[in-house]
C-alpha cells in the first residue's frame, strides 16, 4: 500500500448525544481504502458498521455526530470541507446503496426521474439529456427494456429491480467509491447473488472502490479482498479475506467464522449443530470495561475486564484488538 | 376510473336519503312549526287551514315519499316563508357563499401550507415557534369573537374595510369574513404540514436523495414535497367540509348573503324546504370535493389507481 489512498479514516469517534451526555458509539475506527479496491465490514447490527458509512459521507443525523478522528478523501480532510465541497463529493466522487430497495427509493417519483437527478445535480445535464443517460445507466444494470422502466414507479418494480436501480443511482456518476451498506440483505438468496455479481462486476469495469458493509462475513469476504470486523463500535480484526477463514485472530472473528454454515461438513463433523456466540452485543449505554467483548469470550482473563487491548500488527498481514491473540 | 366515478355517485344516494329522513325526523319532533311562528293568535281553525295548505296535515312517511318523489326530478319543493322555489333562493345564495368559502381556503392554504413547511425546516427555531404559537391560537379562538375583533379593527377603528354586508360583492366585502373563516384551517394545515414533512424528513429515500449531493432545499423540492402534499390534501378536503359548516356563523356574524344564513332563517321560521334544501346542497357540496380529493389522491400518488 503505497501513495495516497482513496479514503482514510484515523481514529474516528461517532458520538450519540442522549441529551444529557456523549456516548461513543464507534470509536477508535482506523481504515485505508485505495483506488479501485475491495473492503469489507462486518459485524452483528449494532456495532456500529452502518453509522462508520454514514460517517464518510457525511450523512450523520442528530443525535449522531462525529466526535472526533479525520477521514480524509484524496488526502484531503472532508470535515473541512465547507458543505457545498462535500455535496460536490456525496454522489458523485462517494456513492451509497442501502440495505432496503422499499423505502430507499421515492415512491412518487418514476425511477428514471430518480436517476437523472444525478446527471442534473453532478454533471450540468439538461433534464431531457439526464433522461436519455437515465435509460442508459437502467440498461447498464440490466434492467429489460430499460427506455419502458424508466417511467415506472417504485412500487411496481421488485426488489431485485429496485436494488438494481439503487445502483444504477448510485454508479451514475462513475464515483472512485461506492459504499453498499447491506445492500442484499432484503432480498432473496438467488437475487441476492445477481445483485452482487452486478455490483462487483460493474465497479471492477470502471475501478470503482466498494466498501461492504454486512453482518454475513462469507459474504463480504466473498467480495473484498480485505475484511474489518467490528464488535461495540470497535474495529477488532482486519485482514486478508482468505487469512480471516484461514486462521482468524480474534476470539469473536473466530466465532463468527465458526458460525457459518459449510456445505460439505456434515459429511465431516457428522450432525453436530451450528456452533453460536454466547450472549449479545452490549447496548451502546452499558459498554464494558476493557475488552466489550470479555463477557462473550471464553479466553478472557482478568486483563480483559479492565484494560482496552491495544491494535497489534499479526505476523502474516492485519491487525488485531485482543490481548490473547493467537 | 369511470367506473370507480360512477360507483362513487351512486354511493351517495343513500347518504343524501338518510340526510333527508334525518331533517324530517328531527322537525317533526322540535316543538314549534311554520304555522306557530307566522300567527300569533291561535285560532285553530286558521291553524288547520295553514297545515293543509302547506301539506303538513298529512303524516310523516307521506310527506316524506312525496319529497323524495319530487327530489327525484330536482324539485327541491317551495318554501313556506316565501313560496319561491328553494332552488330559486339557494341558487341565488349559491355563490356568496362558493366565494366565502373558497376564498377562505385560498388563504388558509397559501398561507398555512408554506408557514409549516417553513417551520418543518428549522424544528424548535424561529419561525417554527412563532408559526406554532400562531397555529394553536387560529385553532383556539372562537370564529365570531374573532370576527368582532376583526370589525371593530378594520372596520371601526382604521375604517379601511367595510364592517358588514356583501355590498357590491367586491373583495373588500370578502375580505374580513374570508378571514375570520379561514384562520382556524389555516392554523390546522400549518400544524398537519408541519408535521407531514417533520416525518417525511425522516424517510429512508430522503436520506437516499441526501446520499446524492443534493442541497436540503432541493431534497425539500424534488422528494419532500409531493410526499407531503398527499397528507395536506387529506386535512384540506375534510376541511372544506368543515368550512361549510362553519360558514353559517360567519355568514351569519357579517350579514354575508349565503346559504349559512339562509340555513339559520329557514331554522328559525320551520321553513322546512329551505332547511331541507340548504342542508341537502351542503351536504352534496361535501360529497362532491371529497370525490375530488379521491381523484387527485391518485394524480399525486401513482400507488393509488383506481379500477
Amino acid at each position: 500500500m503505497t501513495g495516497t489512498p482513496l479514503i482514510e479514516v484515523r481514529d474516528l469517534r461517532i458520538d450519540l448525544d442522549d441529551g444529557s451526555s456523549r456516548i461513543a458509539a464507534a470509536e477508535g475506527i482506523s481504515f485505508r481504502i485505495d483506488r479501485g479496491e475491495t473492503f469489507g465490514l462486518v459485524g452483528e447490527s449494532g456495532c456500529g458498521k452502518s453509522i462508520t458509512a454514514l460517517a464518510l459521507i457525511g450523512l450523520l443525523r442528530p443525535p449522531l455526530s462525529i466526535g472526533g478522528g479525520v477521514i480524509r478523501f484524496e488526502g484531503r480532510e472532508i470535515q473541512r470541507l465547507s458543505a457545498a465541497r462535500q455535496r460536490e463529493l456525496r454522489g458523485n466522487r462517494i456513492a451509497m446503496i442501502f440495505q432496503e430497495p422499499m423505502t430507499a427509493l421515492n415512491p412518487v417519483s418514476p425511477v428514471g426521474r430518480q436517476i437523472a437527478e444525478m446527471f442534473v445535480l453532478h454533471k450540468g445535464k439538461s433534464w431531457r439529456d439526464a433522461n436519455r443517460l437515465a435509460v442508459e445507466a437502467l440498461a447498464s444494470v440490466r434492467v429489460p427494456a430499460p427506455e419502458r422502466r424508466v417511467k415506472d414507479y417504485p412500487h411496481q418494480l421488485s426488489g431485485g429491480m429496485r436494488q438494481r436501480v439503487m445502483i444504477a443511482i448510485a454508479l451514475a456518476c462513475g464515483p472512485d467509491l461506492l459504499i453498499a451498506d447491506e445492500p442484499t440483505t432484503a432480498l432473496d438468496v438467488t437475487v441476492q447473488a445477481e445483485i452482487i455479481e452486478l455490483m462487483r462486476n460493474l465497479c471492477a469495469e470502471r475501478g470503482t472502490a466498494i466498501l461492504m458493509i454486512s453482518h454475513d462475513l462469507g459474504l463480504v469476504a466473498n467480495v473484498c479482498r480485505r475484511v474489518a470486523v467490528m464488535y461495540a463500535g470497535r474495529i477488532v480484526e482486519e485482514r486478508g479475506s482468505a487469512d480471516i477463514f484461514r486462521a482468524p485472530s480474534h476470539p469473536y472473528t473466530q466465532g463468527l467464522v465458526d458460525s457459518l454454515p459449510r456445505l460439505g461438513s456434515r459429511a465431516a463433523l457428522g450432525r453436530a449443530r451450528l456452533k453460536e456466540i454466547a450472549g449479545v452485543v452490549p447496548a451502546i449505554t452499558s459498554f464494558p470495561d476493557g475488552c466489550r467483548f470479555n463477557p462473550r469470550c471464553a479466553q478472557a482473563t482478568e486483563i480483559c475486564r479492565t484494560v482496552v487491548p491495544k491494535t497489534d500488527l499479526l505476523e502474516g498481514g492485519g491487525l488485531v484488538r485482543c490481548h490473547h491473540h493467537a | 376510473m369511470l367506473s370507480f366515478l360512477i360507483r362513487r355517485l351512486l354511493q351517495t344516494v343513500p347518504t343524501v336519503l338518510a340526510v333527508v329522513l334525518l331533517v324530517f325526523v328531527l322537525f317533526s319532533v322540535v316543538p314549534g312549526s311554520i304555522v306557530s311562528s307566522m300567527s300569533d293568535d291561535s285560532d285553530p281553525q286558521v291553524e288547520l287551514r295553514m297545515k293543509k295548505q302547506l301539506g303538513l296535515d298529512e303524516p310523516l312517511y307521506v310527506r316524506f315519499g312525496a319529497y323524495i318523489a319530487k327530489l327525484a326530478t330536482g324539485d327541491f319543493g317551495t318554501s313556506f316563508r316565501t313560496r319561491e322555489p328553494v332552488t330559486t333562493m339557494i341558487a341565488k345564495r349559491a355563490w356568496p357563499t362558493l366565494q366565502l368559502i373558497f376564498a377562505a381556503m385560498a388563504f388558509a392554504i397559501l398561507i398555512g401550507v408554506p408557514l409549516g413547511f417553513i417551520a418543518a425546516l428549522r424544528p424548535g427555531g424561529i419561525v417554527d415557534t412563532i408559526a406554532m404559537v400562531v397555529a394553536v391560537s387560529g385553532l383556539s379562538i372562537a370564529k365570531f369573537w374573532l370576527g368582532l375583533v376583526l370589525m371593530h379593527l378594520f372596520a371601526l377603528k382604521l375604517g379601511w374595510l367595510p364592517s358588514f354586508g356583501y355590498g357590491d360583492g367586491g373583495l373588500k366585502y370578502l375580505l374580513l369574513p374570508a378571514v375570520t373563516l379561514g384562520v382556524s384551517p389555516m392554523a390546522l394545515f400549518a400544524r398537519t404540514t408541519r408535521a407531514a414533512v417533520l416525518e417525511i424528513m425522516t424517510a429512508d429515500f430522503v436520506r437516499t436523495a441526501r446520499s446524492k449531493g443534493m442541497s436540503e432545499t432541493r431534497v425539500v423540492k424534488w422528494h419532500v414535497m409531493r410526499n407531503a402534499l398527499v397528507i395536506i390534501l387529506t386535512t384540506i378536503g375534510l376541511q372544506f367540509g368543515g368550512l361549510m359548516g362553519q360558514a353559517v356563523v360567519v355568514e351569519k356574524l357579517f350579514s354575508w348573503p349565503g346559504i349559512g344564513s339562509l340555513l339559520v332563517d329557514s331554522v328559525l321560521q320551520r321553513d322546512i324546504p329551505a332547511v331541507q334544501g340548504s342542508i341537502l346542497v351542503v351536504v352534496l357540496a361535501f360529497l362532491a370535493i371529497n370525490l375530488l380529493v379521491d381523484v387527485l389522491y391518485g394524480v399525486i400518488d401513482p400507488r393509488i389507481r383506481y379500477a
